[in-house]
């Protein structure tokens, strides 16, 4: 292939400018005439009947104008179709504090807020389940009577090689309990949507999505409108990282508000409904055995996390599969267990935040190895490169895997942070931290079956020499409009600011999956290309005709088909496209991606973890810890990423900054706690999402190792390089004052207790973190026995089926 | 977003005339104790305390008086008996001014220490010495404390959520510039339609999260005195979540007024740790007299870390807190000892 002459290079995003100067249009940002302002009441108890809702008062008040509840929308919907729990008021029963109960349109906002405290609502309560613990009680009452057993969402268990054997023949084990606080995406803009229901019987929603297109097939389920009649139109974001990739309630009441009104209807969450909305990371309780080789070969491993899912599925099915799908992606391991469980609970659902599912078993891993890397007396980076998966091999659980380029990343790392020099040198208080990470560059199923592309993407030329992709794709500020811009003007040979882009929008463009789990610039990449390619070829033909050159002579680079050995012969741009239209009529084509077959195994419960191509990183961390006031200051972090080809170096070193930040700022203070069903810190005062100030030093280092399925060889580089961020912080400290910290947040007052400084009589330790489930041993034992009897029992029963 | 709740505004020309209207429009009838809520009417100044309050609707007064067009409500100045700061100049001008740095270090580092540069810009010093007290389950939205269940500050009928059998509010002194200008020795100019007094900063604050001062519903704070800094040295120490945004969750001022080696007048003030900012007798007697030595040093600390008695209102917890605020006194006396 000839040099590229777009992509790789630093070029300006395309959609920058709006942003840039404020202009961008945002769901909230859009008036239409005769405008109605709706507004969602939601319940006060984290558990209850509801035995009253009556909404009488408040429909005669002055201004209002319609107002709709739970049996106003009564068919279930959720993310996932094999697991619709929700509907999208609640009907007869509330499961947490800020649930939506019922929707108001009003003539303004504060007519709706007002009218707010005149619905009559009763409740009846019922008891909170509240942890993970009562969830697996058996004598609590059912969150949802569809769950079996306790308050259980979904159990896995899954078996890979011989575990026995690999434990068997270990010289040394670890046995490590972990536990990750929950926490959310703070996005900085709130969700909004703007339903307008026109004469003619056609519905458009104008909302700050991840997720159009499947937003687009809940509304069909949830109002009985044909999915023809509507249109879904993704805004531009203020930030989503998973937080806007389910449908939401107040999606729903706006649509239907506005087709009872006739008028259109915006509704905007103000910042505490965005912390009861959630869907963010989930907590979760992990354990991790693990045995290795005297020279530190791993060989075996069994993973068991436990996930407080709270009041709804969500994406909980693939949550629950990813804390256990990806942790044999980055070192070898032949034998491999994996038991999952996700609780239900009285808390607003979790769902997926950037690593979706993986970040914590990810930062178990990556501290446990460097626990062991301590007991076997090796240096944690080299001992991560003696281990590492091949590139172009199969894990134990039938994972495919193509180029992997964590070794590279570790070298890229070690040569610039000097980490083998300074580890375990650094004065007290001081410490530096390493740790690995993968993930997927999109999921090879989607999320409803069919067999139909994962993206679709349209390119059309016009005579001016103007070129328009089309591509159903939700830019959430990750750049994805820039990526088909980019690609489009590499196939055809113009510059990206050249191309227009019209996507996330499901009347005009292809349907692409939407923007969750890394899968754009792969899928929607390799989409446009396929589209972009085939005009490519007409316009080469073209020009070939009329220079009389061979076409393999000829490249389209910067607006002109030019002759490889003779710049002085080409044509332009403008010019080709009018010899190709005269030629093959109006020039546009189609081009979609679906992923290979075989990517994964066959086993049930393999549909979660098989990608295309899997990204990898690794990060250094430094830190200073205040020994007497316990403050933790992270002074820097230097990710490597392999993102396969940086498309456009500077968005991928952005999103490997934005990571390192968002990683950070979960292991450093981020909560999504409550107490007694209520959020404690609902607000972004509360919730402490960081500053600049606090945000350490950031270094991006780019390793490409060019997949030979990705569009020119890209994979994924917005989530990953989260995931290595948190345990290098946690292992960093650990070299700076000696103590694990097996569980996050890690605060002031938590390293104060372990310096046995928190009050008088406090005593040193070594380690904080849970001991096993519950508090205390007795309830660790309790919920580990009913464990082994549930896995037993079921295999019992499988046997004898 | 959430909505304020309707109000009208008055906008006075002077102190005299918001005093007049503040008596005209009830607000000596305003009674804390009948919960925050049921003040009838109240001054703003920059309004960054007071606008979120009331879109919380923890303050629904029906008539705000805005201290923002009054003459001579900004400025400072020098004059004979020290520096005068005018209630109404913003944190942003007081941590900027010259003369502040230079002779009353500790408030310039205590304000510019405050939230954000944006607040800081619109909020003002006499709005930080009124601000309110603060506590995780009263700083919360309307929605969150109805489902809470409120609690004694806005519902005297209803318990303390801290501390259920504490007869008062425990909500936290949490102003930064407060401890600051304790330790400078400031004192308070108050007018009402009555006529001006004066009072020492020191007698203004009393130990309830209600009513947390002791200046009345129709007073109006117009300006803060400094006394003479000659040969006095400050500093403020803040412990926060975040490096901006953030209230303090320990606040501490120290001023060491020396005579060569000799202390001979100390003041130490500490905010945060209980629901009014105080000045630590005990931490200056151990200092005044001695030389700043690690033996004074430690037993002014000593009398910090008995003072500070924070509860579990705040971010952060006890005893971090309490150890904090021992800390920083070791820290910011070794600081003006150097
Ligand atoms: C996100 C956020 C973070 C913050 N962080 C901090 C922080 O870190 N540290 C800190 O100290 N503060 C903080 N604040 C609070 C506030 O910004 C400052 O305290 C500011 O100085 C208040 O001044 P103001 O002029 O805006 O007061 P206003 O909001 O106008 O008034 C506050 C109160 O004082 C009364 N008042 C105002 N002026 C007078 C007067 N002249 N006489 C009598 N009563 C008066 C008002 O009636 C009201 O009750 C924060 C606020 C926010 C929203
Ligand atoms: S300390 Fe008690 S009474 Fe005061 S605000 Fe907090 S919960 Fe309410």
């Amino acid at each position: 292939m000839a040099e590229l002459s777009v992509l790789g290079k630093r070029l300006p995003k395309v959609n920058s400018w709006a942003h840039l100067t404020g202009s961008a249009k945002y769901a909230d940002d859009l008036f239409l005439p005769r405008m109605l302002y709706g507004r969602l009441l939601r319940s006060t108890q984290a558990h209850a009947r509801i035995t009253k809702l009556d909404v009488s008062r408040a429909l005669a008040h002055p201004g209002v104008v319609a107002i709709v509840t739970g049996p106003d929308m009564p068919e279930t919907i959720g993310i996932m179709p094999s697991v619709q729990d929700e509907t999208a008021l609640a009907i007869d029963r509330v499961r947490y504090v800020g649930e939506p109960v019922a929707a108001i349109a009003a003539i303004d906002e504060d007519t709706a807020f007002e009218a707010m405290s005149l619905i009559d609502v009763e409740y009846d309560p019922l008891p909170p389940i509240l942890t993970i613990e009562d969830a697996l009680r058996e004598d609590l009452p059912k969150i949802h009577e569809k769950s079996r057993r306790a308050n259980i969402f979904k159990e896995v268990h899954l078996s890979f090689g011989d575990l026995d054997a690999g434990f068997a023949s270990a010289d040394h084990m670890r046995d490590d309990w972990f536990f990750f606080e929950g926490n959310t995406h703070a996005p900085i803009e709130s969700h909004s949507a703007v339903a307008s229901f026109e004469g003619d019987g056609k519905l458009t929603i104008w909302t700050c999505t991840q997720v159009p297109h499947y937003l687009h097939r809940e509304l069909e389920k949830a109002l009985g409108l044909p999915r023809a009649k509507i249109r879904v139109v993704a805004t531009p974001s203020g930030g989503g990282f998973g937080g806007k990739s389910d449908p939401f309630a107040h999606e729903f009441a706006a649509c239907l508000l506005s087709m009872r009104t006739k008028r259109p209807v915006k509704i905007t969450l103000d910042r505490e409904e965005v912390f009861y909305a959630h869907r963010g990371r989930h907590p979760v309780k992990m354990r991790i055995k693990t045995g290795v080789k005297q020279d530190g070969e791993i060989t075996a491993v069994h993973f068991q996390s436990w996930l407080d899912g709270g009041a709804y599925s969500s994406y909980g099915i693939a949550t629950t599969y990813y804390t256990g799908a990806l942790m044999t992606v980055t070192y070898r391991i032949p034998a491999y267990k994996f038991d999952g469980v996700r609780v239900y609970t009285n808390k607003p659902p979790c769902g997926p935040k950037r690593g979706h599912g993986t970040t914590q078993p990810r930062y178990a891993l990556e501290c446990q190895l460097d626990k062991i890397a301590v007991d076997l007396g090796f240096d944690a980076l080299e001992y991560r490169k003696r281990i590492l998966q091949p590139a172009n091999s199969r894990t134990v659980n039938e994972l495919r895997i193509t180029s992997m380029g964590l070794g590279q990343c570790l070298d890229e790392l070690g040569a610039k942070t000097k980490y083998s020099e300074r580890h375990g040198q650094l004065p007290r208080g001081k410490g530096v931290g390493i740790a690995g990470s993968a993930y997927i560059s999109g999921a090879g199923l989607p999320i409803y079956w069919n067999e139909m592309p994962h993206s679709g993407a349209t390119v059309k030329l016009d005579r001016g020499g103007g070129v328009t992709v089309y591509c159903g794709t939700a830019e959430i500020g990750q750049g994805s409009d820039n990526m088909l811009a980019s690609v489009a003007a590499e196939c055809l040979g113009v510059r990206p600011e050249d191309v227009h882009v019209v996507s996330g929008d499901t009347s005009l463009a292809p349907v692409d999956l939407g923007s969750y789990s890394s899968r754009v610039t792969f899928m929607a990449g390799n989409a446009v290309k396929d589209a972009a390619w085939k005009l490519r070829e007409w316009l080469l033909d073209a020009a070939s005709e009329r220079l009389a050159i061979p076409r393999e002579c000829l490249v389209p680079a910067d607006r002109r088909i030019t002759d490889l050995r003779d710049p002085e012969q080409f044509v332009t741009f403008d010019d080709a496209v009018v010899l190709a239209e005269a030629k093959h009529g109006t020039l546009s084509a189609a081009g979609s991606y679906r992923p290979p077959q075989g990517i994964g195994g066959g086993y049930k419960g393999a549909g979660v973890g098989p990608s295309p191509a899997y990204s990898f990183q690794a990060s250094v961390a430094e830190v200073s810890v205040d020994l007497e006031t316990g403050v933790v200051t992270v002074d820097r972090i230097t990710t490597a990423h392999d993102c396969g080809r940086a498309l456009s170096p500077a968005n991928v070193e952005g999103q490997i900054e934005g990571s390192a930040y968002m990683g950070y700022g979960e292991i450093m203070g981020e909560e999504q706690v409550f107490r007694g069903g209520l959020h404690k810190k609902p607000s972004l005062l509360d919730y402490k999402i960081p500053t600049s100030l606090d945000t350490p030093e950031l270094e991006a280092i780019i390793v490409e190792t060019i997949d030979k399925e990705g569009p020119f060889g890209a994979k994924e580089a917005g989530e990953g390089p989260l995931n290595s961020v948190i345990p290098a912080i946690a292992n960093a400290v650990y070299d700076a004052i000696g103590v694990r910290f097996d569980e996050t947040p890690i605060t002031a007052d938590k390293v104060l207790a372990a310096l046995g400084k928190r009050d008088n009589r406090g005593m040193p330790k070594d380690r904080i973190g849970p001991e096993g489930m519950g508090d205390g041993q007795e309830a660790a034992n309790a919920a580990l026995r009913r464990l082994s009897f549930t896995t037993e029992a079921r295999e019992k029963k499988k046997a004898n089926a | 977003m959430l909505r304020l709740p309707a109000f009208t505004m008055e906008r006075p020309g002077t102190y005299a005339e918001a005093a007049t209207l503040l008596r005209a429009h009830g607000a000596a009838r305003g009674d804390l104790t009948r919960g925050t809520p049921s003040l009838p009417v109240m001054l703003v100044a920059g309004g960054t305390d007071l606008f979120p309050n009331m879109k919380r609707r923890q303050f629904t007064p029906r008539v705000l008086i805005s201290l923002g067009g009054v003459a001579d409500a900004t400025g400072i100045a020098r004059d004979k008996s020290g520096l005068r700061i005018q209630a109404g100049t913003t944190l942003t001008t007081v941590a900027s001014d010259a003369q502040v740095r230079e002779r009353y270090t500790a408030l310039a580092e205590a304000a510019v220490l405050v939230s954000t540069p944006q607040l800081r810009n619109m909020g003002t010093i006499g709005g930080n010495i009124c601000l309110d007290t603060r506590c995780n389950w009263y700083d919360q939205s309307a929605f969150w404390r109805g489902a809470e269940g409120f609690c004694m500050k806005t519902h005297p009928e209803v318990v303390c959520r801290v501390a259920p059998s504490s007869p008062r509010c425990l909500a936290v002194a949490s102003a930064d510039t407060v401890p600051a200008l304790l330790a400078l020795g400031a004192s308070v100019a108050i007018q009402s339609a009555d006529g001006t007094r004066t009072v020492a900063l020191a007698d203004l604050h009393q130990e309830d999260g209600i009513a947390h001062t002791k200046i009345a519903r129709d007073e109006i704070v117009v300006s803060v005195t400094l006394p003479d800094a000659t040969g006095w040295r400050s500093t403020y120490l803040k412990q926060r979540d975040r490096g901006s945004f953030d209230f303090p969750i320990v606040g501490l001022a120290v001023a060491v007024k020396r005579d060569g080696a000799r202390v001979t007048d100390a003041r130490v003030a500490l905010t945060a740790v209980a629901s009014r900012p105080q000045l630590v007798a005990d931490a200056a007697k151990a200092l005044i007299g001695g030389s700043l030595d690690e033996a004074a040093i430690a037993a002014a600390a000593d009398a910090v870390h008995k003072a500070a008695r924070p509860m579990d209102n705040t971010s952060g917890t006890i005893s971090q807190r309490k150890r904090t605020a021992r800390v920083f006194a070791e820290r910011a006396l070794r600081a003006l000892a150097a």
